[in-house]
């Protein structure tokens, strides 16, 4: 298994030369991070190239990343990372690719590469507002016809800002400011490392 | 000369043929369709939201929520996925376990698959043959776990529990008659293992009895024959997985390919179609369920000669037991800091995935080490499925749409997350 893991590498090295940004491999699995003006280009290598092959595009999706680590994220806020998957050759990778502008992120589409990319570009613009640029039908999938915002931009709030109930004096369903406070029984806390462990105190 | 347009449809969302709260804008040109739009999310409830705001332990039973016909498996990907993030260890006999239930899940899935499959298109009484082996399964669950569907029984870094040593027994009541009672417990005297191989002793004979109502069954055929067909290219292009894949005739299975937990211990053959077409896919997912009776059996064995622990004995990611807990103050301090606070997973990401009984279901955990997952993104084999129906469908009657939203075995929790 290891030994798969280093040709891969051995390959993406070889193949990509310097358009990778960053190659990293932890707990058996293979990240790249190449940057948005690559990522097409690099997108087909790693489809047509016999040392790769990645003939699937498993998943894609949005991250979030600017409020990693309380605050402790520097780069880019946005980025879409796709899992590809090769049945010839068994072997998975992880690209991620950020969006240069945090304030309008546009990243280009990969429907022509994997038609898989069509559905989950849709759910990543839907939920995190990122545009894939030459996408033929970039519309909202999972939330509400009409629905307003990007709900799992980590500035959303999980109660959201809508609620919707049935007005009996208008006879009809009415939109209203949401009426639930926000409620947080356990809080989000990074502990400073070894916490906890007995020879640390 | 009359003007002759396409007129538009509604399929759904609250069409018995939809499985649950599809909405399929179909445009129609006579009977044949010429487009299909499936509109979904009617059902999500922001499952990956929600996990950002609980700690990693409390995320486990929202995942049986996603695809309630197959609730353990979707546990599992997840447990692998913080067991990656973690580095720890699974106990032998805590892999045997979930590999055996993920097996009762598959065939508890494709039961219910087939059974509505053939429903939707007109073979009313298959339905009710295959919930009569769904029940047993169904008491398997609630045996091990305590609830019926959503059993919350998969823990990072084991099982919750050991397998019970008896089974429930049904009482005497106003329905049920002494002598259907003592019928019913006749299998349930003994432990859930022998509930179990009594149960896949049983089973072939009844996939025998599905496949005598289908497989040469000329209607069946009609309805199912070279429709929805997907050429192995496509396939692979569209992202499918699992028997959606394996259908078109492209052996790919992970438990053999990329196994995980003890699947490399177990003997099972993979199944492959060759049109590619809904009648293929039924017959990969009927041998699918011979298969998973196969591999059932052979997990019963090992589990019945191997006791031992069944979760990790790490306390800062598993509870000590109850009789340490109240014994010692460090146990404890471990329980109230694991149920308050919740484990703390290091930073890093983890994509994990198994062989669920529709397709690759994987989870792509990050952590920023905090106590709560900061992104979690659930890999539902049923999107990138759903997303080809405007594809197989195109060009086929109207009718054919059923067949092809049964032959996907489309579960919208699933699909909608």
């Amino acid at each position: 298994m290891a030994s798969k893991l280093e040709s891969l590498c051995q390959n993406l090295q070889n193949v990509l030369t310097d358009r990778i940004a960053s190659i990293r491999t932890a707990g058996g699995e293979v990240t790249i991070e190449v940057a948005a003006e690559h990522y097409i280009e690099i997108a087909r290598i790693l489809r047509d190239h016999p040392d790769l092959r990645f003939e699937q595009l498993v998943d894609l999706t949005g991250v979030d990343y600017s409020a990693w680590g309380d605050g402790a994220w520097k780069g880019p806020r946005f980025a879409a990372v796709c899992h590809l998957l090769s049945v010839s050759r068994n072997w998975r990778l992880r690209l991620r690719v950020f969006a240069p502008d945090d304030g309008f992120p546009v990243l280009p589409s990969l429907v022509q590469l994997w038609n898989s990319a069509n559905w989950y570009e849709r759910e990543a613009f839907d939920l995190y507002g990122i545009l894939f640029e030459g996408h033929p039908d970039l519309r909202r999938i999972l939330t509400d016809y009409g629905f307003i915002g990007h709900p799992f931009r980590k500035d959303f709030p999980i109660s959201g800002h809508v609620e919707m109930r049935y007005d009996p004096e208008q006879r009809r369903v009415v939109y209203q400011p949401v009426t639930i406070e926000p409620r947080e029984v356990t809080p989000r806390v990074i502990r400073e490392e070894n916490y906890g462990d007995a020879e640390h105190g | 000369m009359a003007e002759i347009r396409n007129y538009t449809i509604n399929f759904g969302p609250q069409h018995p043929a939809a499985h649950g709260v599809l909405r399929l804008v179909l445009e129609l040109d006579g009977e044949v369709i010429v487009r299909a739009d499936p509109h979904i999310g009617l059902l999500h409830r922001a499952t990956e939201k929600l996990a950002e705001t609980r700690t990693w332990l409390q995320t486990v039973p929202y995942l049986d929520r996603l695809d309630y016909v197959s609730m353990m498996c979707n546990e599992h990907a997840y447990v692998m996925a913080v067991e990656k993030l973690l580095g720890i260890e699974v106990p032998i006999r805590a892999q045997y376990i979930r590999v055996m239930m993920d097996e009762v899940t598959r065939i508890l899935n494709h039961l219910l698959n087939i059974g509505t499959h053939a429903l939707d298109i007109g073979a009313m009484t298959m339905v009710l043959y295959t919930f009569r082996e769904r029940e047993d399964l169904m008491d398997v669950y609630e045996a091990v776990s305590g609830a019926r569907l959503h059993a919350a029984y998969y823990r990072p870094g084991g099982v919750y529990r050991d397998l019970p040593d008896r089974m429930p027994q049904y009482e005497v009541n106003k329905f049920k008659n002494a002598e259907t009672v003592r019928r019913l417990n006749e299998s349930r005297q003994g432990s859930l293992l022998d509930f179990l191989e009594d149960f896949t002793d049983r089973f072939p004979a009844c996939v025998d009895e599905y496949e005598t109502l289908l497989t040469d069954n000329r209607i069946w055929k009609q309805r199912t024959v070279g429709i929805g067909v997907v050429s192995p290219e496509r396939a692979l292009a569209l992202g499918f997985t699992g028997p959606m894949l394996r259908g078109s005739g492209v052996e790919w299975d992970l438990r053999k390919k990329q196994p995980y937990e003890v699947y490399d211990r177990m003997a099972f053959d993979v199944p492959v179609g060759v049109n590619g077409d809904c009648y293929d896919r039924y017959l990969v997912r009927i041998e699918e369920m011979r298969q998973a009776n196969r591999i059932v059996r052979q997990c019963i064995d090992w589990l019945r000669k191997n006791p031992g622990p069944v979760i990790t004995d790490n306390h800062k990611v598993a509870p000590p037991s109850r009789e340490k807990m109240k014994a010692s103050m460090e146990e404890l301090i471990h329980h109230f800091k694991l149920f308050t606070e919740g484990m703390h997973v290091p930073p890093g990401e983890a994509y994990a995935a198994i062989e669920h009984p529709k397709g690759e279901f994987g989870v792509y955990a990050i952590s920023d080490g905090g106590n709560k997952p900061y992104r979690i993104k659930l890999r539902s084999p049923g999107f990138p499925h759903l997303a080809a129906t405007d594809e197989m469908a195109k060009g086929h009657m109207i009718a054919d749409a059923t067949a092809i939203i049964g032959t996907i075995d489309l579960v919208l929790g699933d699909t909608d997350r």
